[in-house]
């Protein structure tokens, strides 16, 4: 399946990653033969095999429902860009 | 021409647990902000999320309690979409095989009968932070407490035909999943929250009309407004020629209307996939049938037996069972009483009265069940009368008396039947009303029914509230007939 570039800039959108029409363009082939690959496994007859939801066979290890964590905010706080009021602040959210 | 509404509901119910679904932080409510929000939370690099196992027990418990499916596997994947509140840019649910499988809720309709409303599946969810559009300096500030907090999302199928129908299955909802205390309800404070899927076709068609939906309802009125005011949008709409666009909208109970936020066109597109973080959840029959004998008695199962082994009506049983508080107080009056229509009377009538009055819950009644339990026993056994056992209630309400007994004995309401006693305050009465007394014999026999109630009243306050009422009527009536 060959891609064009408007696919490969909804998915840059997606993803929010902001690429120029160069790099766009190199997405264009590099995803192209990854979806060429991906075709080649869809032809692999997998009738009666169930979908594998982790490639690990084992199986999810549960916690007791108890509170471990301490309050840390003021350590997490000082790697973000601004705070206030013990909020992160970020740039304005219009719906 | 006739319209059906088609119906479907998302309801999202907050599980009770002390940590969050991923993480050992806290899930307590109110906090400061970010002070419970940990690094598993945040989304740092590096972190990996444990599944908590009282959310696992909630959800089962849920499933087990409405008889539905639990599939030995589930798994959690990924929805991916980018707001500032979901920090690791996807929100961590289950998309394909969810903890819950199909299952079925009993509703109550209004005229008492039942109807079964099928739930689809139910899915383990992590919630996301809050975002608060205050004036931060043009900036938007984030509380990521909530973030984490473990939600299990409850999908109906579209059985649902009406505004009605839709709030008795809210209802149920929140009956099942607060009886069973896996939440505690509180949808003020967004402990359960729902969206609505609604549709319009004409009544008889198969196929299902466009739908829309409503986004976050949050009470059990705005549901039933919000979607009676959907449907009559969409008829209008059909009617005048136009057509309903697929799209989402969102509900103003100011307005009363709901207005659109986003078409399908420029919807999310989310990008599902099983999340590498978590392996697949296997659990054991041996898990489930341990869950299973923890389930207490459920609301429908206790409308049927207050029905079928206390006599009580349809309406009766299905509003004491409506809450497991309700149910319970009940429960303690009967016994105590003794007699289960009794109670059922007083605790609707008397006690729901007076604290829907006040704004009280059942929780927090100043009457305490075994008080009121002691006071209709007097009821019963005919100790006081009921004119003096609204005495009694309101000086129990008052914490004037430790029980109803105290209460009677302080205050001399036990009921007088002695005849000779009641005789010769009838005579008084009689003696003391000659004008009266002379327009009753006066009077057609047709319209004397109505005239004696002066005399009982009369009788009844010289008892001080105390005679027996069917006695006075009697002697009276043969007194004042026959003399």
């Amino acid at each position: 399946m060959a891609l064009e570039p408007e696919d490969v800039r909804r998915a840059a959108h997606l993803a929010r990653l902001g690429l120029d029409d160069r790099e766009a363009a190199r997405y264009v082939d590099d995803l192209s033969r990854i979806l060429e690959m991906v075709d080649r496994l869809q032809a692999v007859d997998t009738q009666g095999v169930a979908p594998l939801a982790h490639p690990l066979d084992a199986t999810q290890r549960l916690r007791a429902d108890e509170v471990t964590e301490s309050d840390q905010r003021e350590r997490f706080q000082r790697c973000a860009p601004a705070v206030e009021n013990g909020l992160y602040l970020v740039p304005r959210v219009v719906e | 021409m006739q319209w059906e509404a088609v119906i479907g509901l998302e309801v999202h119910v907050q599980l009770a647990t002390q940590s969050k679904i991923f993480s050992g932080a806290s899930t307590a409510f109110g906090a400061e902000p970010n002070t419970q929000a940990c690094a598993v939370d945040l989304g740092l690099p590096g972190v990996l999320p444990v599944l908590n196992e009282g959310a696992v027990a909630m959800a089962v418990k849920f499933g087990l309690g409405i008889n539905a499916e639990i599939p030995e596997t589930s798994v959690f994947d990924r929805k991916n979409y980018f707001y500032p509140d979901l920090p690791k840019g996807y929100q961590t649910s289950q998309m394909y095989q969810p903890i819950v499988g199909p299952g079925e809720v009993e509703i109550t309709l209004d005229d008492g009968t039942t109807k079964r409303i099928r739930v689809h599946h139910a899915h383990l969810e992590e919630d996301a932070g809050k975002s608060l559009h205050e004036d931060f300096h043009g900036m938007t500030g984030i509380d990521l407490n909530r973030a984490g907090t473990p939600l299990l999302e409850i999908v109906s199928e579209p059985d649902l035909r009406s505004a009605r129908e839709a709030a008795a299955y809210l209802k149920a909802i929140h009956a099942i999943v607060t009886y069973l205390g896996i939440s505690d309800g509180n949808m003020a404070e967004g402990s359960m929250r729902c969206d609505v899927n609604v549709s319009v076709r004409p009544k008889g068609q198969e196929t299902l009309g466009t739908r829309a939906e409503i986004k976050n309802v949050n009470s059990f009125r705005f549901v039933e407004k919000a979607i009676a005011h959907e449907i009559e949008r969409q008829v209008e709409l059909i009617e005048d020629g136009g057509t309903v666009v697929q799209e989402t909208r969102l509900y103003d109970p100011e307005a009363d209307e709901t207005r659109s936020m986003r078409t399908k066109e420029e919807a999310n597109d989310y990008r599902y996939f099983p999340c590498p973080d978590l392996l697949p959840v296997v659990l054991d029959q041996a898990y489930v049938d341990h869950l299973r004998a923890t389930l207490p008695e459920l609301p429908a199962e206790k409308r049927a037996r207050f029905q079928d082994e206390l006599g009580l009506s349809a309406y009766d049983a299905s509003v004491l069972a409506s809450s497991r508080a309700m149910a319970e107080y009940f429960e303690a009056v009967k016994d105590v009483c003794g007699d289960a229509k009794l109670a059922a009377n007083w605790v609707q009538v008397e006690l729901a009265g007076r604290l829907n009055k006040e704004g009280l819950d059942i929780a927090d009644s100043p009457v305490t069940a075994e008080q009121l339990g002691g006071l209709v026993a007097r009821v019963k056994d005919e100790t006081i009368n009921g004119k003096a056992a609204k005495q009694v209630f309101a000086a129990l309400w008052d914490g004037e008396g430790e029980s109803a007994d105290a209460i009677i004995e302080a205050r001399g309401l036990k009921q007088v039947t002695d005849t000779g006693a009641i005789e010769a305050m009838i005579d008084q009465v009689i003696a003391d009303s000659p004008v009266q007394v002379a327009q009753y014999r006066e009077a057609a026999p047709e319209k004397r029914g109505k005239m004696i109630g002066y005399f009982v009243g009369q009788v009844m306050k010289a008892s001080r509230g105390t005679a027996n009422p069917q006695q006075v009527n009697a002697l009276l009536k043969d007194k004042l007939d026959n003399a």
